[in-house]
């Protein structure tokens, strides 16, 4: 397994476990020669409430365990007792930093199963504000990657111009985080006034970002030197460990739904996802900054592209008395951290039946987390943790 | 604790077990009363006079805040602390550990789970210390008034000195609160946390109406 | 039609296939030949990511249905598997384990047993806790659960929180004379 050039592994093995056929570490407790160590629930390196139980010997960790639950609101149950518009504000609530892809999610199952036809504005509106909200969730990631080796300077500058695109997002939808813009049928409102002009002149500002983090953390020999070969996923697990989104495409594996299932009005823009091979924790945020990049162009793109005027909504019956024949579909779309799907099941009545939320965290924080973090020195743990974007609400809903 | 409790939650770590000593006896040790303090809490002295006023004014001018964020809420607080909204300029800043900060923002919603962890985030902060309840949720519940596993009111579990409503509250609102509670704490009011001592059997009942498996000493120092 | 969806009626007896759209089907197969059907599939029709696995309670026809999306990444195609279980009336269906096709599928079966109780013979640490932590009563994600009514009894709801029924209130409120009109309206924002 490659390894960080920073911390090396320790060329003498006699003090650490032996391995069994697996490549697991057999662990004795008992034999005093281990320390357990929770890392977290609450720890500044990641985006949400989850701990790790590590088990160390010296400063390499030999056994992760990864603890979750900490966030957990019984949010599919709670659907079960709501009308399908009320499942929208409550919805939206699953996966703080990306609130729109749920809104999306959700509103696609709903008018897939309640046969809506989405008006083309609506469409174009839906891609504006999914694509704005990746931007804003990768502005605190590319940075935040670097802040995990305790580079902060980068999440300061990011985190000043995501909030000129959650200002952007204020001016649009009303909301600052919760946004509740995509509802089903189509969208709540056109672009206000002025509102391209001023989008384009915040976009102006990420161009001048880029060299900028470029010099910061690109350049940078100790970001370099710790995040080169840490975190190693081979192209093999991608399938057998469901890795999605940058995770996949930093290994050499191309996962990207807006490009394999185009869904909205994607199939109309023109864009390609960056794919790199080394499949380190550097190859993900190099996959990331090329999405940032993209992501502007997107946005330009879109906002070229898009009709002046049209509907906005489709017609929708009275939400009151919305009922929905029985039925059941996954729909999904590409959120920043992967694919991201909801499985939605209908019965006829005014509630959904049974809705079940599937993010990417949950295939890496579990089975693939604790398998990377075998190995690594304790100081990576957080840095590995947010390469893979973990974000605990949307594994334990 | 009740004894078939203890059997079913207690960590392996806390069980009684045998010690070798270093003399060569066996000791039997019991972690949870020999490794942890029984004692009850004491409420701090309120002093009277310029003195008083004098330690609100520095108690209320470096308000250190407790690194957790326990709900969704957590996601305002890296703005309030990068340069937009920049939150040092009051006194206030993010702390990693629960020993260094004496204000602790409940950020959201509370799930069961995460409740534990916050009580004993609380009690190990050195008093005077304050709790600030952020969003709807801490409140009444708000969004999740129905849910199985979110508590509703946390000024039965936690003694709260000030709500900052909304879901969710803005930044400025973050910083509107902070504010008042300067001005609570100047004024006096900032006392919550010996009304937590001088209640805490009504707390620890709340508490552990909900915590089932509390294998946890009673107060955590 | 999708890869692999005959290969699943022909040899192992699925029934009730439903095309939701190209690309993804649902389908049931019995519950003693559903393992066999995702080795089948994951192996040689090329469906090797494991989407999700869930269950729905169907508690009125006494069915507890488990459902497994497979991905086929190359055909960009998903098949919902579905499996019906006969529900019981306490917690405790059984089914067969898959752990040993991927290793993330022993944390939906953890989650399973733990918000459904449904259970999963040979599952690895199958009964940790893992979302929950001290529950003791009925698997909440079951539809005989009364989530209102839990939360009421165990939390201090604060009192003067009012719920009005939307639909009475308009009812009364707007259309206080043939309260019939207000059922036919359309909702149209566009108005």
């Amino acid at each position: 397994m490659a390894k960080s050039k920073l911390f090396t592994m320790n060329e003498d093995r006699s003090l650490y476990p032996e391995l069994d056929d697996n490549g697991k570490p057999i662990v004795d407790l008992s034999s005093h020669k281990y320390v357990k160590l929770w890392q977290g629930p609450q720890h500044p390196g990641i985006t949400g409430n989850m701990s790790l139980e590590l088990t160390v010997s010296g400063d390499e960790i030999v056994e992760s365990k990864t603890h979750v639950g900490y966030l957990h609101r019984g949010f599919e149950k709670l659907l079960e007792r709501r009308l399908f518009v009320q499942c929208m504000p409550t919805s939206i609530r699953l996966c703080v930093a990306e609130p729109d892809t749920n809104e999306y999610v959700i509103s696609n199952a709903i008018e897939e199963l309640g046969n809506i036809e989405v008006p083309e504005m609506a469409q174009w509106l839906r891609m504006l504000s999914l694509e704005m909200a990746r931007l804003q969730v990768l502005l605190r990631q590319v940075p935040g990657q670097a802040g995990t080796f305790a580079l902060g300077l980068g999440y300061q500058w990011g985190s000043y111009i995501r909030d000129l695109i959650l200002d952007s997002f204020e001016e649009l939808t009303g909301g600052r985080v919760y946004h509740m813009y995509i509802i089903p049928g189509g969208v709540r409102g056109l672009l206000p006034d002025g509102f391209k002009a001023r989008l384009l002149e915040k976009l102006k500002l990420i161009d001048e970002f880029i060299p900028k983090i470029d010099k910061l953390i690109f350049n940078n020999v100790v970001f370099e030197s710790r995040a080169r070969g840490l975190g190693y996923i081979p192209k093999e697990w991608v399938d057998e460990y469901g890795v999605y989104g940058p995770a996949a495409r930093g290994s050499g594996i191309m996962r990207d739904v807006r490009k394999t299932n185009p869904y909205l009005k994607y199939d109309q823009l023109d864009f390609e996802p960056f794919v790199t091979t080394e499949g380190d924790v550097y190859a993900r945020t190099e996959v990331r900054r090329a999405d940032l990049i993209m992501t502007v162009d997107l946005i330009r793109q879109i906002l070229d592209k898009m009709p002046e005027k049209g509907d906005i909504k489709a017609e929708t019956p009275n939400v009151l008395h919305w009922k929905i024949p029985k039925g059941e579909t996954y729909s999904k779309c590409e959120a920043s951290r992967g694919e991201y799907g909801m499985y939605f099941v209908t019965d006829g009545s005014k509630f959904p039946r049974r809705v079940n939320l599937k993010g990417p965290s949950y295939t890496h924080a579990n089975a693939l987390l604790d398998k990377l973090l075998i190995n690594a020195n304790i100081s990576d743990t957080a840095a590995i943790m947010v390469s893979l974007a973990t974000c605990p609400p949307e594994i334990e809903r | 604790m009740e004894e078939d409790k203890k059997d079913k939650f207690l960590a392996p770590e806390n069980e009684i077990r045998q010690v070798t000593a270093p003399d060569g006896s066996i000791i039997e040790v019991n972690p949870l009363e020999d490794y942890f303090s029984q004692d009850r809490p004491k409420p701090y002295k309120v002093r009277k006079g310029p003195v008083e006023d004098f330690l609100n004014w520095a108690r209320a001018e470096s308000l250190w805040v407790l690194g957790f964020g326990t709900g969704c809420g957590s996601i305002e607080i890296p703005p309030l602390v990068t340069p937009r909204f920049d939150m040092y300029r009051f006194g206030i800043q993010m702390r990693a550990t629960p020993r260094q900060s004496n204000v602790f923002v409940i950020s959201g919603y509370l799930s069961v789970k995460t409740l534990k962890r916050a009580i004993r985030a609380y009690e190990q902060m050195p008093s005077p210390k304050y709790v600030v309840g952020l969003g709807s949720c801490t409140i009444n519940g708000g969004m999740y008034y129905d849910s199985y596993n979110t508590i509703n009111r946390l000024d039965h579990y936690l003694p709260v000195d000030a709500y900052i409503a909304g879901c969710m509250p803005r930044p400025e609102a973050l910083l509107a609160g902070f504010e008042g509670l300067k001005k609570l704490i100047k004024a006096g009011k900032g006392h919550k946390a010996n009304e937590y001592v001088e209640n805490l059997d009504w707390y620890k009942a709340n508490q552990k109406k909900i915590i089932k498996d509390w294998n946890m000493p009673d107060y955590n120092w | 039609m999708q890869k692999g969806i005959n290969n699943l009626i022909e040899k192992f007896g699925a029934s009730d296939l439903e095309e939701r759209r190209p690309g993804l089907s649902f389908i049931t197969v019995e519950n003693t030949k559903a393992v066999a059907a995702i080795t089948h599939l994951k192996d040689i029709d090329g469906y090797t990511v494991l989407s999700l696995i869930t269950a729905v309670d169907w508690i009125e026809d006494g069915i507890m249905q488990l459902t497994y999306l497979l991905n086929n990444p190359a055909e960009i195609a998903e098949i919902g598997l579905r499996v019906m279980l006969e529900r019981k009336k306490e917690a405790g269906e059984s089914m067969e384990t898959i752990h040993h096709l991927w290793p993330n599928a022993k944390k939906w079966q953890q989650e399973l047993k733990e918000m459904f109780g449904i259970n999963f013979p040979g599952s690895p640490n199958i009964n940790d806790d893992f979302i929950l932590e001290g529950w003791d009563a009925a698997p909440p994600n079951r539809r005989d659960f009364d989530t209102k009514k839990f939360a009421e009894e165990t939390f201090f709801p604060r009192p003067g929180r009012e719920t009005h029924d939307p639909a009475e209130h308009m009812k009364k409120n707007m259309y206080p004379k043939n309260p019939a009109d207000y059922t036919n309206k359309k909702y149209n924002p566009n108005r």
